[in-house]
Formats: structure tokens, C-alpha cells, sequence
């Protein structure tokens, strides 16, 4: 009995750790970042290059930080979502544009509107290897203290948003600025 | 599946690789050889995260070419390998590292073929010194050759009968 339960326990162990690994997406890396102070930097926003913008402006309030590109196709995706989400009024949505032509993204934004409170500009990607950017779209949540609290790689779904972005954003904006 | 069919089903795989495909300013090399020799060696040891599976030499993605950048300016400003290897962890994390640094998260991929190595050999020792203890290597009394030999003549009895 036992020489055949053996072979069939290892097996099934086989399958489980299988199937685990069929279940999780290769590109979804654990940022070192989470809970880390947000990288500083300072950048030309998109619209008026003649005003910059910094992670400094924002302390003392919870924002979203979402990586876009008018060459990024998946950006296209998540774009009428990002809409939503900034008319929900929930939580300030900052883009940063991400190695781009200023023509492409301006006409970009003027094709598919603007959800951003305004978009900083990442001409070289300097900023970006700073936020362990590897595959736009990638959208952080900052909270009061100017801390990275989540990251997520790829478009913000509905279901991300309602269920990793939103609860974090209220819970955040719970807290003290001080705390 | 027919010829057309298949070459669109090889376009569909590829559309990935075109969603990274991006602005791309022509990558200068450092006039220095010793910083691209250095840049060669270390850029074999680090994984490119936009491909997973192509080192940072060997990738043509934007993000390659930006990361080897700012490899070769850190070098430039004197920065050691260690340093640089610290600066990328602390942003792309130890999956940066093809060969990932042995702590506790990573003890089960070090050293679990090992251990999976010592419990097959286990296994084996087991199984042999089983057979060894199943086949007596002992000649057979006067009384058990007595009776082999009558059963096999009782054999060959019935099969010419």
C-alpha cells in the first residue's frame, strides 16, 4: 500500500506547487520600495514645462502616481479607468510620462483626455529607474508622510482599484499626517 | 493548422514585445574601455526586468539601455560593483541578481537540489541493502536441494506426460 501512496503523495505535492506557480504572473516582482520613503525629484510638467513638480509638493496628502507613455499600448488600456477613478474624486492622480516625445504624449492626452492632475516629465527615465520602473503602466500610492505604500505593475483594473487601491487610500487618509 | 494561420498566431505571441517597444536615443558607449569592460562583465550578471530572460548585456529593450546608462556613470563617478549591484536591489530588488544572494528566503533554492540529492541517494542505499537482505547469498541445505530437485522432476514429469 505504502509503495504506492508514496510516488502518489509526491506527486500530488508536484501538482500543487505547479499549479501555485501557473497562478502567479512572472512579471509581478516584490518591490523593494513598499514602505520606503518615495524617491525625490523634481521634473518639467507636461503641459506648462515651465513649472516643474516634485514628491515634495504632494507631502502631508495621499496621491497616486501612475507611469504612463503614449507608446505604452497597455496605458491605452487602463486610460478610460484612470478617468473613473479621478471623477470618483478618491484620491489625486499625478502622472508621470515616462520616456516619450512631448508632441506624442500632449496629443495622446488631447485623443484620449486627461485624467491627471497634471504629469510630470521623465524625459530620460532617470526618475523612473529610481522608482524600479520596468514595465509602464506601474501606479504607486503615496501616503501623507511621502512613503511608497503599493505598487502595481500593469493597468489598474477595476478590481485592483476596488480592491488593493481604494480600501489603502481611505485607510491612508485616516491617518494623521504626523503619525 | 494551416501556413497563414500559424503566422498569425506567431504575430499574436510577438504583440508583447512591441507594447515595450519605445523612444529609444542611440546608447553611447563610454570612451573609457575599463568601464566597458567592467560594464560587460557586471551587465552578464543582471537581469533585465522589461525581457525576465536576457541579461542586461544581451537585451535590446529601452529600459536595458538606460539601466547600462546609469551603470556607466556610477562607474565613472568611481562607484564599486558592490555599490552598483546595492543601488539596483534597492529599486528592482534581488530579482535584478541572476545569481540570487543566499539568505533565508533563498536557503530552498541553494540547497534543496542537495538536499533532494542526499534523500534520492537515501533512497537507493535502502532499497539495495532491502535486496540484498531478499536474496540470501548462502548455499542451500542438504534438505531444500532435495526438495528442488523433486519439485523439478515432478515438473518435468508432468510436461512430457
Amino acid at each position: 500500500m505504502l509503495r504506492y501512496l508514496i510516488p502518489l503523495g509526491l506527486f500530488l505535492v508536484l501538482v500543487v506547487f505547479l499549479a501555485i506557480g501557473l497562478g502567479r504572473d512572472p512579471h509581478e516582482v516584490p518591490s523593494p520600495l513598499i514602505n520606503k520613503a518615495a524617491p525625490t525629484f523634481r521634473l518639467p510638467q507636461l503641459k506648462d514645462p515651465s513649472k516643474t513638480f516634485s514628491a515634495e509638493d504632494m507631502r502631508g496628502k495621499v496621491w497616486v502616481l501612475n507611469v504612463w507613455a503614449s507608446w505604452c499600448i497597455a496605458c491605452r488600456d487602463e486610460h478610460p479607468f484612470l478617468f473613473e477613478y479621478a471623477k470618483s474624486g478618491a484620491v489625486p492622480i499625478y502622472g508621470l510620462n515616462y520616456k516619450d516625445k512631448r508632441d506624442d504624449a500632449l496629443a495622446w492626452l488631447g485623443e484620449f483626455g486627461d485624467p491627471y492632475v497634471l504629469s510630470a516629465v521623465d524625459l530620460d527615465g532617470r526618475v523612473a529607474i529610481d522608482y524600479g520602473v520596468y514595465g509602464a503602466p506601474e501606479t504607486y500610492v503615496v501616503d501623507k508622510k511621502g512613503t511608497i505604500r503599493l505598487k502595481h505593475v500593469g493597468p489598474v483594473t477595476p478590481d485592483v482599484w476596488s480592491q488593493n487601491v481604494l480600501p489603502l487610500v481611505q485607510e491612508l487618509n485616516r491617518e494623521g499626517p504626523t503619525e | 493548422m494551416t501556413c497563414s494561420r500559424l503566422i498569425a498566431v506567431v504575430l499574436l505571441c510577438l504583440l508583447p514585445s512591441f507594447a515595450i517597444a519605445q523612444v529609444q536615443e542611440e546608447e553611447r558607449p563610454s570612451d573609457d574601455p575599463v568601464i566597458e569592460q567592467r560594464l560587460a562583465k557586471l551587465s552578464h550578471e543582471l537581469r533585465c526586468l522589461q525581457c525576465q530572460n536576457q541579461t542586461l548585456a544581451d537585451s535590446p529593450a529601452g529600459l536595458a539601455a538606460d539601466l547600462r546608462r546609469e551603470i556607466r556613470e556610477q562607474m565613472k563617478a568611481g562607484k564599486s560593483d558592490q555599490e552598483i549591484i546595492t543601488f539596483l536591489t534597492n529599486r528592482y530588488g534581488q530579482f535584478i541578481l541572476y545569481r540570487p544572494r543566499v539568505t533565508a528566503t533563498t536557503y530552498l533554492l541553494w540547497f534543496g537540489p542537495f538536499v533532494l540529492l542526499l534523500a534520492g541517494l537515501a533512497v537507493l542505499f535502502r532499497y539495495i541493502k532491502q535486496r540484498r537482505d531478499l536474496i540470501p547469498d548462502r548455499p542451500l541445505t542438504p534438505e531444500e536441494r532435495r526438495r528442488a530437485e523433486e519439485l523439478l522432476r515432478a515438473r518435468s514429469r508432468k510436461e512430457t506426460a
